[in-house]
């Protein structure tokens, strides 16, 4: 798992560390939070770094989570940057969001080729569609439960609605590329790709089909693409 | 979830890496993972360009933001008096609230097919609503309706 951070800069002349704890203990207690914050990172975050480690108290805990959501990206990546700075520096960041990633990305490695190999088995379909109807359940509370916190007035309501709007109803991709073109993976998209090209009403393409799982064209495309070294695949991330 | 109907135009409409059904199902799955609840970009990375594809995901995905947080942290202590922080603060949540219904709006159309589908999300809002129970139990127990609603035979 040290292997991870090898590749990283190792910057430690600059800033000298201003407390104790050490890069493997900062990095060993992300990667517990990771592996082990199911449902949401916040209270665990807490329990271990405030309840359990001490390295910081509850005022700071609340201080940076409030900068965490303020700004963008997660709040569990955000908060690991920030608690890792604070105790050592850019080394201290770079450990925590290592060790916060790292067993999460891990499985949705091994789950992602899982499901492209038995994704379109029965009873993984069935489960999925109710997976995906939880989730839509579950983000909506999130949004219930975040306008109550923080939205006061009809002037907030005003702007949410137009985000929504926005996002929604402005924004549509270019027609889409070709599947076929043979183009790399890592192809840059073209400058218009955001903005509204195509007929406002065309449906989610050809492949949004109910359900219906179909491997696309890229696993043709995967084959005889990139050279996949398999020995690398079971190292993690 | 706010970069969701970016990450559909993207990854299904203009590389086709992966279906929306796909995207929507990678997702859902990612809800139930542990850490940081977008870990699912590694599983997209892996499907478009194999394990390095995964790994330039991550980095592309967390780099920007992580590099904007760190920064942040350096300079949080003087921004403390500066008057426009709660502004910006306050001006941005309903955005960032927009922006996560958005999201959510855009999985729906996916996701909910039917009474069935549509009674999972209303189900599990209400109880997320009501009680305090660990979001991931839910999205499990949403499996569990979902096979055995919707295993034929």
């Amino acid at each position: 798992m040290s292997d991870a951070a090898q590749p990283l800069p190792q910057v430690t002349a600059t800033a000298a560390p201003r407390a104790v704890v050490s890069m493997w203990d900062i990095f060993l207690e992300f990667l517990i939070i990771g592996a082990t914050s199911f449902g949401g990172v916040v209270p665990y975050l807490r329990e271990a770094l405030v309840t359990k480690r001490h390295w910081i108290d509850d005022k700071q805990f609340v201080e940076m989570l409030s900068i965490s959501q303020s700004l963008p990206g997660l709040n569990a990546t955000n908060m690991a940057i920030l608690v890792g700075e604070k105790l050592r520096g850019i080394t201290g960041s770079i450990a925590a969001i290592l060790g916060i990633c790292l067993p999460g990305g891990m499985l949705m490695y091994f789950v992602g080729m899982f499901y492209r190999q038995h994704g379109d088995h029965a009873w993984v379909t069935a489960a999925l569609k109710g997976v995906a109807a939880a989730a839509v359940g579950l983000i909506l509370s999130t949004v219930v439960q975040l306008s109550k916190k923080s939205l006061a007035g009809r002037v907030d309501f005003i702007f949410m609605a137009l985000t929504v709007i926005a996002v929604n109803r402005l924004h549509q991709s270019s027609r889409a590329r070709s599947s076929r073109s043979g183009l790399s993976p890592f192809c840059i998209t073209g400058p218009d790709a955001g903005r509204k090209r195509a007929p406002p009403n065309e449906p989610d393409g050809p492949t949004c089909s109910r359900f219906r799982i179909s491997v696309p064209a890229y696993s043709r495309r995967r084959n005889g693409g990139l050279p996949r070294n398999e020995d690398s695949d079971g190292g993690g991330t | 979830m706010a970069a969701f109907p970016e990450m559909k135009i993207l990854t299904v409409e203009v590389h086709r890496w992966l279906t929306f059904p796909q995207l929507i199902h990678l997702y859902s799955v990612g809800q139930m993972a542990p850490g940081p609840n977008m870990m699912m970009i590694v599983s997209i990375g892996e499907w478009a360009g194999g394990f390095l594809g995964a790994l330039i995901t991550v980095i592309a995905f967390f780099g920007p933001t992580a590099l904007l947080a760190f920064v942040v942290a350096r300079m949080w202590k003087r921004l403390d008096k500066w008057r426009w922080r709660t502004s910006i603060q306050q001006g941005l949540a309903p955005v960032s609230i927009g922006l996560l219904l958005a999201g959510c709006f855009t999985m729906a159309k996916g996701a909910i097919t039917g009474l069935e589908t549509a009674t999972i999300a209303v189900g599990t809002l209400l109880i997320l609503l009501q009680y305090k129970i660990n979001p991931a139990l839910l999205v499990v127990g949403g499996a569990i309706v979902g096979i055995l609603t919707f295993t034929p035979g």
